[in-house]
């Protein structure tokens, strides 16, 4: 079969595309769930209500204009490190990654809508956009739909709303959400407060990889929870104004560590950078970690703003899977050899990033005591 | 205290339920606690605290007794799978377990009734049905009026609506 990487947008294209707030939000994405109406839901239903559902609703996604010219699989054709691939991509969930016959996935050509077929439901689509684009992407995802129910009848409840096989994406079946790099919240240790007051508001902090996963390179995902009762447009405004205040409380915690803690910011940020330009093997998960450093450092000027998409970069292909694809032929590293591999990757990568600078930045001595000699 | 369920031991676990603004309180030993699953809070499912453990509290609607015997006539998933697996088996559930799932959404959802997008066929219809209901009612009034041109011209009007549907 054909070989994904070339399909996909290559990773430091990706990480030049632009958004509004995009120092702080990765990106924002619109998720709608349908069914079909008396077909049974992927995970109860028999195999031949799966492909009854797959038969669907394969081509008639496709045959929505804005869908057009993108890849259509079976998850049944894609390799495990394919899967893997799409799943640090953040274009299909970890559930999806583990289905096979009777599942599928649509990506359009610019990446900007994802689809997957029987996943925990029979259509799963999202809208995908850089920085805080959540208006946006609720119009993108809305103009699908509308042009999905052109061609399709969803199970739909004048009482209940749209139909899904977990009673928590019931109504709407939207999920709303924005990923989110805090570094200035967690170094100033003030971010369980603010995961705490923004669960109280009804939604949902998550780690990088959605459900029930580490918060790992201080980036969090924040998501509504209820679905049912409000409108999309409330639930998407609601969101919006919480992710603005999450996103000021984030630059003051930047600008009041670098005011008054600023050889510490400016320490961590040069250990990063010393690690992942000179360390030999090093783990995916204490790379995230760094990364997330250089990209604040970048963010406070220690590096050219320019580089906050190579920043960006390096987090996307060190990942097992692109690692994997992009700099061996082999078929399968262990954990060890992929550390090593990571490592060498990175010492070449940051040869084209000068070391910190921080002589515009103030001396980074504040309330340190006199130098001893 | 003496827990509700074996009237015996000390209740150590106490369960508050707000529904319908009627506060519910259920108080148990840590046997029976254990048994019907609420020590664990991770392992412990809001369907299952709702639809199970709320059904032998005292104050629970005593017209249910037999929810967990419903079944979904479609697609066979029972109430029991329900509350274990709290996913629907198929949108014809949503009608089979209509009963307690009233209850369910409550704790999860900021309402019960949809507020958000209706499919493109059921608003086309629901315009349509505003629509003839306009009409009619102008119709009604020009006859009462004696206005007979304008009632012929609402009357084509309406026959052209029902005709484009």
């Amino acid at each position: 079969m054909m070989n994904l990487l070339d399909f996909l947008t290559p990773s430091a294209e990706v990480c030049r595309r632009t958004g509004p707030h995009d120092k702080i939000v990765f990106s924002s994405r619109v998720r709608l769930a349908r069914n079909l109406p008396g077909v049974s839901f992927p995970g109860h239903g028999k195999k031949a209500d799966r492909v009854r559902a797959y038969e669907q609703l394969m081509p008639a996604v496709q045959a929505v204009p804005e869908m057009a010219g993108g890849l259509a699989e079976s998850m049944e054709r894609l390799t495990p490190s394919d899967k893997q691939l799409l799943v640090e991509r953040h274009l299909i969930s970890r559930e999806h990654a583990a289905k096979g016959a009777g599942s599928g996935f649509i990506l359009n050509r610019e990446e900007s809508f994802c689809v997957m077929v029987n996943e925990e439901d029979h259509l799963r689509m999202q809208a995908l956009r850089p920085g805080l684009q959540l208006r946006e992407a609720w119009v993108a995802i809305d103009a699908l739909d509308t042009a999905l129910q052109e061609r399709l009848e969803f199970a739909f409840s004048s009482q209940y709303g749209y139909l899904t096989a977990c009673p928590t994406n019931l109504g709407t079946g939207i999920r709303v959400s924005a990923m989110l790099h805090l570094p200035g919240l967690v170094l100033s240790e003030q971010v369980s407060q603010i995961i705490q007051a923004v669960s109280k508001l009804g939604l949902a902090v998550r780690g990088l990889y959605g459900e029930g996963t580490e918060a790992l390179g201080n980036i969090f995902q924040v998501s509504n929870q209820m679905t049912l009762g409000e409108s999309e447009t409330e639930i998407v405004e609601r969101i919006n104004k919480v992710l603005q205040q999450v996103i000021e409380h984030e630059e003051n915690a930047r600008t009041s560590l670098l005011e008054k803690k600023s050889r510490v910011v400016f320490n961590h940020v040069g250990r990063a950078f010393g690690i992942l330009s000179h360390a030999h093997t090093i783990s995916s998960k204490e790379t995230m970690n760094l990364l997330s450093l250089l990209r604040l450092g970048v963010d406070i000027g220690l590096f050219p703003a320019t580089s906050r998409a190579f920043v960006d970069e390096l987090l996307l292909l060190t990942q097992p899977s692109h690692l994997q694809a992009l700099y061996t032929k082999r078929e399968k590293l262990s954990a060890e050899e992929r550390d090593i591999l990571r490592a060498d990757v990175l010492r070449d990568r940051l040869r084209g990033l000068d070391r910190p600078d921080h002589s515009s930045l103030g001396s980074g001595s504040a309330g340190t005591p006199a130098s001893e000699s | 205290m003496v827990c509700q369920l074996c009237k015996q031991k000390e209740a150590t676990v106490h369960l508050t339920q707000i529904v319908e603004d009627e506060m519910k309180k259920l108080d148990l030993c840590e046997a029976c606690a254990k048994q019907k699953g609420v020590t664990d809070p991770t392992g412990f499912s809001l369907a299952e605290l709702l639809l199970g453990a709320a059904g032998d509290a005292p104050a629970a609607d005593p017209a249910s007794p037999s929810v967990s015997d419903a079944k979904c006539t479609r697609c066979g998933l029972t109430q029991a799978e329900f509350k274990k697996n709290g996913r629907m088996g198929c949108s014809d559930c949503y009608t089979a377990f209509a009963d307690s799932l009233e209850v369910v959404l409550k704790g999860m959802h900021k309402g019960t009734r949809h507020r958000g997008k209706v499919p493109v066929g059921l608003r086309r219809a629901a315009d349509q049905q505003a629509t003839l209901e306009k009409l009619s009612t102008q119709l009604q009034g020009a006859i009462a009026a004696e206005d007979f041109e304008q009632a012929a011209r609402l009357r084509d009007e309406i026959k052209a609506v029902k005709a484009a549907a």
